[in-house]
């Protein structure tokens, strides 16, 4: 997984609430089998005109005008701004896939569905939940200075703005230990393989129906 | 000290190790995988030489692209194809079951888990999909996963898991005649909101969810995604430990009775504490019509489309405004008022055979209107469709003018070839009313089996208990 510790970049607003997974990456791209190319289909049905398959150079649509990704200098941002409940709806963590291809390091919101918000944690993506009103006034920061850039220091916990203004944010210990060393977690798990050994052990005399297929009646 | 809810009871049975900040090594029993969100699971094992942990603990099944017509001649999507036959030959070469497509097994994930007993009460069950909310109806700790934690999974058994804050929704009093599971939990996101639970587990509670029968706490469940929380649950009682009698892979003869009596156990101790609790009177809630591109853009059958205009939060209000252009409406238009141009019964919200019975008597001998160009059936597995053709009802749903199709997730998320196109109008059983969810520029209106019967009868909404 890609480090983070601290990074500096531009900001682009989507002054939207509740933005789903389905927003961030429609279904027909859920299709590939892959981790990677979600980028340029990030956001598809906002920003092109044309409707999108997988297999199409997307180079090559039409693309939306209003659309804030695809104004400059907006679409060279590496921070996305985004109003409450960021991430809702399905599991699908091709939408953290689309938005660190495109190129984000870093989510701000007041608020991130439980599911996204997690998937975020193992891609290196840092989902920074603000207050509103802080949230707010950076929406109208960038208002005003259009490609201003926001520095973010994981360490210190700590959003920094050109005016000055600076924004602490709260995160799990030992999330930010992982995403600071770029931890793999299944590494870390399996170092307690003993303990899941052990557990399994004593689970089969409290709960054997759970574990019927270790004992070759169902399962695999 | 106060008792334990039961999602503590469940979390607690399931700590392999805890970290000092309170992070868990949690233990999972049952592990449901399609074929959407597990391919980069499984090159993951393959690039780092891993083996899963514990095979028999997972079942496969492709679902979200399966064909719902013609399921001999295949899948005609090469890309969709591509994606099903690579969980074919992933589950083949890991050594795990699988139903595959051809198997009358073969159904949406969260309707076969419980239907074959794989999953069960007690257990911790994930999936790499939101809906996995779904087996909490039977006494379970049951939450979505995204493809690093299905990997995680598959590696280890375990997952590393904060415990969840405690919300009970309780739904007092009987329900009216009409009002099924599905109009309780359209209800209950609208009262708390798509965000009301986030960071919460939810143990659906009272009266009128005991009334319910287990499909119908599975449909409630289903949605507690769509209230914002992963999980959703309900205790178990004595329709939980009946609905696992005779089921295919649940433990049989005295290992039953031995699981039957820990089973009673999990239920919330009556001294238990939650850190919130919601009450609605189950007899004020009507048949629910959703009118925006939220879940929570919800309401009666018989009110009207919101004013934005009367909206004091400004966000909110142009929230509103966006989902009332998406969607076509105009603000305080009866939601009677609108036409439909499909109808959609299905999904892993409501696709079981008790929902495909109510939408059956909500038909009436009635024909599907002129104005509807496609009003289909969708079992949630091919079980369920099998039960459904002993009973006569596909005759029914063929005689009135609907498609009976095959099993799979189908224009839930239009995955595979049944969609929306711009601009169609679709009253939908499945669970999610976002833009573009059913196909791109579709406008969804989430509704119960019975009211998405009724709506295609007359060609729009209508109140199912006048219909």
């Amino acid at each position: 997984m890609q480090a983070f510790t601290t990074h500096k970049g531009i900001v682009a607003p989507l002054d939207r609430s509740n933005v789903d997974t389905d927003a961030i990456i429609p279904k027909q791209y859920l299709k590939s089998v892959k981790r990677t190319g979600f980028g340029p289909t990030a956001f598809d049905d906002w920003r092109y005109l044309d409707p999108g398959e997988p297999g199409m150079d997307h180079s090559q649509r039409r693309k939306n005008p209003d659309f804030v990704l695809n104004r400059e200098p907006f679409d060279q941002a590496t921070i996305l701004l985004a109003r409450e409940n960021f991430g809702c709806g399905s599991s699908r963590e091709h939408a953290v896939w689309a938005l660190t291809d495109f190129g984000f390091r870093a989510v701000i919101a007041p608020s991130f569905a439980d599911i996204f918000f997690n998937n975020s944690f193992k891609n290196g993506l840092l989902p920074i939940a603000l207050k509103e009103e802080e949230v707010d006034s950076i929406f109208k920061a960038v208002a005003a200075h259009p490609g201003m850039q926001l520095e973010i220091d994981l360490p210190n916990q700590v959003v920094k703005a050109p005016d000055g203004a600076e924004y602490s944010f709260e995160i799990d210990s030992f999330r930010k230990h992982c995403l600071i060393e770029g931890l793999d977690d299944i590494a870390l798990t399996l170092e307690h393989a003993d303990k899941i050994k052990s557990y399994e052990t004593a689970q089969m005399a409290k709960t054997p129906w759970l574990f019927n297929d270790m004992r070759g009646n169902v399962g695999g | 000290m106060a008792g334990k809810t039961l999602y503590e009871k469940l979390f607690n049975a399931h700590v392999v190790h805890e970290q000092e900040d309170g992070t868990a090594l949690l233990y999972i029993d049952r592990h449901l995988v399609h074929e959407v969100t597990s391919p980069q699971a499984f090159e993951g094992l393959r690039l780092a030489g891993r083996k899963p942990w514990r095979t028999g603990a997972m079942l496969a099944v492709p679902d979200h692209n399966v064909p719902t017509t013609n399921r001999a001649g295949g899948i005609s999507d090469p890309v969709s194809r591509e994606q099903v036959s690579t969980l074919d030959r992933n589950c083949q070469e890991f050594g795990i079951q699988e139903f595959p497509m051809a198997d009358l097994r073969q159904g949406i994930v969260h309707i076969i888990g419980p239907e074959e007993g794989f999953t069960l009460p007690g257990a911790t069950v994930v999936c790499g999909d939101s809906h996995t909310s779904t087996h909490g109806a039977i006494g379970a700790l049951a939450f979505g996963i995204g493809t690093s934690e299905v990997e995680h999974v598959m590696a280890t058994q375990t997952l590393l898991q904060k415990r969840a804050k405690t919300l009970q929704v309780r739904v007092e009093g009987d329900l009216g005649p009409g009002v099924t599971a599905k109009d309780v939990v359209l209800a209950i996101i609208g009262k708390i909101g798509t965000a009301g639970g986030t960071g919460y587990a939810i143990e659906f509670a009272g009266s009128a969810i005991e009334s319910l029968s287990i499909e119908g706490r599975m449909s409630v469940c289903n949605m507690s995604i769509e209230a914002g929380a992963r999980a959703g649950m309900v205790a178990v009682d004595e329709k939980t430990i009946e609905y696992f009698r005779d089921k295919p892979f649940a433990p049989t003869g005295e290992m039953f009775e031995q699981a039957a009596e820990y089973w009673r156990t999990l239920r919330s101790d009556p001294d238990a504490e939650f850190d919130k609790v919601v009450t609605l009177d189950g007899t004020k809630i009507e048949p629910q019509v959703s009118w925006g591109t939220s879940p929570e853009m919800v309401g009666p059958v018989n009110g009207r489309v919101p004013d934005p205009s009367a909206e004091s939060d400004p966000v909110k209000a142009e929230g509103m405004r966006n989902a009332l252009k998406y969607m076509g409406l105009e603000a305080k238009t009866p939601i009677t008022d609108i036409r439909i141009d499909k109808v959609f019964i299905g999904s892993c919200t409501n696709a079981r055979i008790e929902d495909l019975r109510a939408a059956a008597a909500a038909i009436k001998g009635g024909h599907v209107a002129d104005n509807v160009t496609l009003a289909m059936v969708v079992p949630g597995s091919g079980l369920v469709r099998e039960q459904a053709e002993k009973e006569g009802l596909d005759k029914v749903f063929l005689e009135a003018g609907f498609e009976w199709r095959e099993p799979g997730c189908s224009m839930c998320l239009a995955m595979n070839a049944d969609r929306l196109e711009p601009g169609e109008r679709c009253a939908s059983t499945s669970n999610r009313n976002f833009e573009g969810r059913q196909g791109q520029g579709g406008r969804t209106h989430l509704v119960s089996p019975a009211m998405a019967a009724a709506a295609a009868i007359a060609g729009h909404f209508v109140d199912v208990r006048q219909a």
